[in-house]
């Protein structure tokens, strides 16, 4: 974790650091199977990939904006009221989202139900507000809640591709596995739905991961 | 023997290190101590070794099971001729039988031990054994007309999710077959509920007698056909459709006797277990508000898998409780879920398998609790003596 740190005056907009706040959280820091936050919504809404991408945008949305109002007022919000104060930026944020969403997208918006208002207590954005805007520049934020939202939507989308391939048969909604196999006896996995096989899933892709980077083997 | 033996000692040396199939050390261990007991002997120190290992221990639970399978391959041809009114002798009935059940024991080895190798090859480790048991309890707990490719995809899950995640054989949390049950229960209910999948051959509906349902009496029960419940006499010897193992009440009593003198299997389980089942339909029958909640001890214990999941499943050492008191607990508890699931939920007409999966996950728990009651008994007691 990067916290706390001194960036001097004149910094290129995309420096390494910054770029490394945008790559970290889709590998050694990812907020799902690293720091296992967020784990919730990404059991919930993981049924089918249209929803996925949907609430993976709007959380994305929400942290990088969040982040930067609250990075912004960092030095004005007296540390005993912060967690309030930020609990407002996000609510009006997640309200925000969700009346765009409800006017665009209405059917995956009713999908999505009440997970799109539960952005609020997801841990990732309360996550990043504590460690990460409250002590650094509003870019940076801008760019942590980016690449923190996204690597929380790379799983999701990953989660919910083999949920709605191997549950449904499709993938985005569209039919990929084809009629002869139904016919020749394939039937779709039921437990894919239900959201037990969500966290498998996911455990799995912590599994994968882990093997992967050695970084992340504890001894 | 001796030529087998000769002539694994002359293939030997090319497994070992520095041999030309090193890499497949495990996979020939893995045959070489099926075959014969190992040749293995503590160097330093005295230690006490029992004759009996691992292996021994699971070709015993293996035996125990032969009964209920010969009384399976049995039961699924003669289920399958009685559903289109035939009655021919003793030889197509036991050949349809075959037919129908090599298949699915097969297929279950294949996949459950596939998997099993690839981990000790990749890990380096010896091959655990202990899928001999799980390999021949998953085909026992199928309807005979299960589609091949779901048992493979069930062992492969079952071994890989529910055993090697957590460390191999002797690591698990829960029972490995049942896992195996589950999966397929949650992922393909058309496939293991309902009444026309337990008889063979009846999906397709060909040919059979009118009269015939192929509903198994929990079935029948759920559906509050009680009149439909077989005889005793059916239940006990039986001659119902189910699961291919699970039918005759006999056979797993044998297979239970085999268990319990060997010392395999937990006494305590099962009885705990049974009266726990007992005790379930006692408080039903006090509180009888439907004809389910009246019928007999006996009669619930003797439908569907209660027994065979309290004598095969639930005495399992790895996911059981290790604690004498705590098999007491388990298994009572093990059987009253069993039998309130049944009863309560129309969703789940059997209720054995979900039952020990839930005690699978309560067993570290239950042994905990008994052994700090145990510590703070002798506290107590040491704490009397020094006072006085």
């Amino acid at each position: 974790m990067s916290e706390n740190k001194k960036t001097k005056e004149r910094e290129p907009m995309f420096s390494a650091k910054v770029l490394r706040l945008l790559k970290n959280p889709f590998n050694l820091e990812n907020p799902i199977t690293v720091q296992v936050l967020g784990i919730c919504s990404a059991l919930a809404v993981t049924v089918q990939m249209k929803p996925a991408i949907v609430m993976a945008l709007s959380v994305t949305i929400v942290t990088a904006f969040s982040n930067l109002i609250i990075s912004a007022l960092r030095d004005t919000i007296p540390s005993r009221i912060r967690i309030i104060v930020q609990l407002v930026v996000v609510a009006a944020l997640v309200i925000i989202v969700d009346q765009i969403l409800k006017a665009y997208v209405y059917d995956v918006s009713k999908k999505l139900s009440v997970f799109v208002g539960l952005i609020i207590t997801n841990c990732i954005l309360m996550g990043r507000l504590e460690a990460y805007a409250m002590a650094n520049k509003p870019w940076p934020s801008f760019v942590d809640g980016i690449g923190n939202g996204l690597g929380y939507g790379l799983i999701l989308v990953i989660v919910a591709f083999f949920r709605e391939l191997l549950g449904s048969g499709k993938i985005y909604g569209m039919r990929v596995i084809p009629q002869a196999l139904y016919d020749s006896g394939y039937m779709d996995n039921g437990l894919m739905i239900l959201p037990p096989m969500a966290l498998i899933t996911i455990g799995v892709i912590i599994w994968v991961q882990r093997s992967k980077t050695p970084e992340l083997q504890e001894k | 023997m001796k030529a087998l033996r000769n002539y694994l000692d002359r293939i030997k040396p090319q497994f070992e290190k520095g041999g030309r199939f090193e890499k497949l050390q495990s996979t020939f261990d893995a045959f070489e101590t099926f075959l014969f007991v190992p040749d293995k002997t503590t160097r330093s120190g005295s230690h006490i070794r029992d004759a009996i290992d691992l292996k021994r221990t699971m070709s015993m639970v293996i035996i125990a099971m032969v009964p209920a399978l010969l009384f399976g391959i049995w039961n699924t041809g003669y289920q399958h001729y009685l559903s289109l009114g035939q009655q021919p002798g003793f030889g197509p009935i036991v050949g349809y039988g075959l037919m129908k059940v090599i298949p699915i024991i097969i297929v279950s080895y294949v996949a459950g031990l596939g998997v099993e190798f690839i981990f000790a090859q990749y890990r380096g480790h010896e091959v655990n054994e202990g899928y001999l048991v799980s390999g021949m309890l998953i085909p026992l707990v199928m309807p005979v007309d299960i589609p091949l490719w779901m048992v493979a995809v069930a062992s492969i899950f079952a071994v890989t999710i529910g055993k090697e995640t957590f460390g191999g054989t002797g690591m698990n949390v829960f029972n490995p077959a049942l896992l195996a049950r589950a999966f397929i229960f949650f992922a393909y209910p058309a496939k293991i509920t309902g009444d026309t999948i337990w008889t063979g051959g009846l999906t397709k509906g060909e040919g059979v007698v009118d009269g015939f349902s192929g509903a198994t009496p929990l079935g029948n029960a759920a559906a509050g056909a009680m009149d439909k419940i077989p005889s005793m006499y059916d239940l006990f010897f039986g001659f119902i459709p189910g699961s291919i193992g699970e039918t005759s009440k006999i056979a797993i009593i044998l297979g239970a006797i085999i268990l319990i003198v060997t010392g395999i299997g937990s006494w305590r389980i099962i009885v705990s277990g049974i009266l726990g089942g007992i005790t379930m339909t006692l408080i039903f029958n006090a509180f009888a508000v439907n004809d389910y909640m009246t019928l007999s001890p006996l009669t619930q214990i003797m439908m569907g898998s209660f027994l065979f999941g309290m004598v095969f499943m639930a005495t399992d050492p790895v996911t059981a409780s290790q604690t004498n008191r705590g098999k007491w607990i388990y298994g009572f508890l093990a059987g009253f879920f069993a039998i309130m699931i049944r009863v309560f939920n129309p969703a789940y007409p059997e209720g054995t398998m979900l039952a020990i999966l839930l005690m699978n996950a309560f067993a570290p728990l239950i042994d905990y609790y008994v052994v700090e009651a145990n510590i703070s008994k002798r506290l107590k007691r040491a704490v009397t003596a020094v006072k006085s």
